[in-house]
């Protein structure tokens, strides 16, 4: 038996522990935890409609979970993913309602708009990290509640709805919706985006493997000194990956603001930039993880609803489950030594047997 | 002027005080060497333990209940911090991860057993601490009426702890040793100092001070508990740093930043104050404190080996 757990075993334990804390919560507010799971996955996947909904959730979060576990790679902890969503889809807005192209070239627009806004907004604390030293989890922090802001009293100053929580709604023209699409899965919210996520999850896994830039992104990851003394420019790097980290969450804000939703709503960081780094976590920092585990979370996010409309149980047992998760990855030293216990223990009961013979 | 002044002062205080609790508590918990992002999601579950004990207690015990919950809080608070404890000081875990958990988990457990409890998800309070002026004091001219009227005892309850803090951390062996192990934790450790234990205190203080400042929120100016403290604890974090590392220093810089929130936030109101852009005003403390950082980037006074695994067991 082998001594190190590996990491996608890692995962599915954690994963494991915080849906039996689920279970446990379930149970704490007197509800039976078989039958809020089985709604839960039902409201996921039972029907052609509900499917479609869970990808255009899991749509979003497969960009947000690239975004982090991309600069992960680098060693870098992008968690400002939500402020670089935030732009993007701000950029993406501003450029759909104000341009007047054909379809196909709007759409084109927006995406590099979006991929523009999440960059600036990446490349900011990746040029304060190279150039200044600063701590990368503190610049994107402050980033996130700029750009909370920024987009608060843009929409509100140019964008209005008569609604003034939110943006004006967009055009259909400017929308990830594709009518055909939308029937095929029964008037789900599924769009385009789908598609610039999983382009998205095959170009990061190349750049990554195939790549100099990934290979010396990686490499300042696992040792920055080393590869500082074997001539990799550490803080082009540096720049580089927080740059498409970025740009990644800028294409999440697209898929979540111009597929998923139709408008910004204002004065709120979106969650899928924190659920971003569960996505990475649980993902181990791979693009196909990130895949399975944005499709997981999508099931939750999208049976919560379901759920507690047939149970007493609030939806927030969904993000609580994700939560949990993400501490019990952190906390994955635990998961180890318990396991060496176990080792342990058989190994003595063998050797005790041993003496007996 | 001196009206708006009058005005606005009251407010900014009322804002500034919770924001300063949770800077001190996350000061002591980086002075230990455990940086601590979980301040944000340790203020809700203070807000969220205190509206409970409010709720559950205002019809035997009108008056002590407010008082009550604010212990209440603390307690929640420092319960909680011991997860964030656990995993960064006996797990090795990285401890921004561990503290964007602690966040994410606060956030959703107490929206989830808020609904269970209410139907709606918010709980509100029949009365918070009531406001009064100081006899005496209040009669100041100028002063008077800025500091020592219409304050909440909370307000003097927070500032007596900063004194204190700033006692202990600079005053007492206690303090030294703290600082030690944010510091250089294996010179502590080699000096007798169990920095371990050490580090679970100054953990557990950031929590219980984290959670008192969402109590505060909730008997002061809020009075409903919704889920969410709106950013106040990465605003803390933000003011924290702006304060490098430092008591009166935080107790600066959230004035500072609860000063210009407020003004931000009733700009609308107050024509006179419409001339800054309340843009400006909102995201001016996340800008200074960017800067800061870079202005400090070569004299920065963080601790030393804040954000560090300490084992012993590898050296």
């Amino acid at each position: 038996m082998k001594k190190e757990l590996n990491d996608v075993t890692k995962s599915l334990i954690a994963t494991f522990l915080g849906l039996l804390a689920g279970a446990l919560l379930m149970l704490s507010i007197g509800s039976n935890p078989i039958e809020g799971f089985t709604y839960l996955l039902k409201g996921g996947t039972m029907s052609i409609e509900r499917i479609g909904n869970t990808l255009s959730t899991a749509t979003t979060l497969i960009l947000t979970g690239l975004s982090v576990a991309f600069a992960f790679r680098t060693g870098l902890f992008n968690i400002g993913v939500s402020g670089q969503m935030l732009i993007g889809g701000l950029c993406a807005t501003i450029v759909g309602l104000t341009l007047d192209f054909p379809r196909p070239v709007l759409l084109f627009i927006m995406l590099i708009a979006a991929i523009i806004g999440g960059s600036i907004w990446g490349i900011i604390p990746g040029f304060l990290k190279a150039k200044f030293n600063v701590h990368e989890v503190v610049a994107t922090i402050m980033m996130n509640w700029i750009a909370l802001w920024v987009v608060y009293y843009t929409v509100q100053a140019f964008l209005i709805d008569v609604q003034e929580t939110q943006s004006a709604g967009l055009p259909a023209v400017a929308q990830l919706k594709v009518p055909w699409i939308t029937e095929l899965f029964q008037g789900s919210s599924i769009n385009l985006g789908l598609v610039i996520a999983l382009l998205a999850v095959i170009f990061i896994k190349i750049v990554l493997d195939k790549t100099t830039l990934g290979f010396e992104l990686k490499a300042v990851g696992f040792n920055r000194n080393a590869a500082l003394c074997n001539g990799i420019k550490v803080n082009r790097n540096i720049i580089l990956s927080m740059m498409i980290a970025g740009g990644l969450a800028g294409l999440a804000g697209l898929t979540f603001y111009t597929g998923f939703a139709e408008n910004m709503q204002i004065g709120i960081l979106p969650a899928q930039g924190f659920d971003g780094i569960a996505v990475a976590l649980l993902g181990i920092s791979t693009p196909y993880g990130v895949l399975i585990a944005a499709i997981f979370f999508g099931i939750l996010h999208t049976g919560k609803g379901f759920m507690s409309a047939m149970t007493d149980i609030p939806p927030q047992i969904a993000n609580t489950i994700i939560a949990i998760i993400i501490y019990f990855t952190a906390t994955s030293l635990l998961i180890q030594r318990f396991w060496t216990k176990i080792l342990r223990k058989k190994k003595k009961k063998k050797n005790t047997k041993g003496g007996v013979d | 002027m001196w009206d708006i002044t009058k005005l606005v002062f009251p407010y900014a205080i009322a804002y500034t005080i919770p924001l300063m609790i949770t800077a001190l508590g996350g000061l002591f918990s980086e002075r230990g060497g455990i940086i601590n992002i979980g301040l944000e999601g340790l203020m809700v579950v203070g807000f969220f333990a205190s509206a409970v004990t409010i709720t559950s207690l205002q019809i035997f015990l009108p008056d002590l209940s407010v008082w009550l919950g604010l212990l209440a809080g603390m307690i929640a608070g420092m319960l909680f911090s011991m997860l964030h404890a656990f995993a960064s000081i006996n797990l090795n875990a990285n401890q921004v991860i561990s503290g964007t958990a602690i966040n994410m988990i606060a956030a959703a457990i107490t929206v989830y057993l808020a609904r269970t409890l209410t139907g709606s998800g918010n709980i509100t309070i029949q009365s918070g601490l009531p406001r009064f002026d100081i006899p005496i004091l209040s009669k100041i001219p100028f002063l008077g009426p800025l500091l020592f009227s219409n304050t909440y005892a909370s307000t003097w309850l927070v500032l007596g702890i900063l004194f204190l803090s700033w006692f202990i951390l600079y005053k007492t062996s206690f303090g030294l040793r703290l600082r030690a192990c944010g510091e250089h934790p294996y010179a502590a450790a080699s000096a007798g100092i169990n920095v371990y234990r050490m580090r679970y205190i100054a953990v557990m203080i950031s929590g219980a001070f984290a959670g008192l400042g969402g109590s505060v929120i909730l008997v002061t100016y809020s009075g409903e508990f919704n889920g969410s403290v709106a950013g106040l604890g990465f605003l803390a974090l933000a003011a924290l740093i702006f304060g490098q590392w430092k008591p009166f220093g935080v107790l600066g810089a959230t004035f500072f930043f609860g000063s210009a929130v407020t003004i931000a936030n009733i700009s609308q109101v107050i024509p006179e104050l419409g001339i800054i852009p309340p843009l400006l005003l909102k995201i001016f403390p996340y800008v200074i404190t960017l800067v800061a950082l870079i202005v400090f980037s070569k004299s920065s006074q963080a601790p030393k080996a804040e954000g560090e695994v300490f084992d012993l067991g590898r050296n």
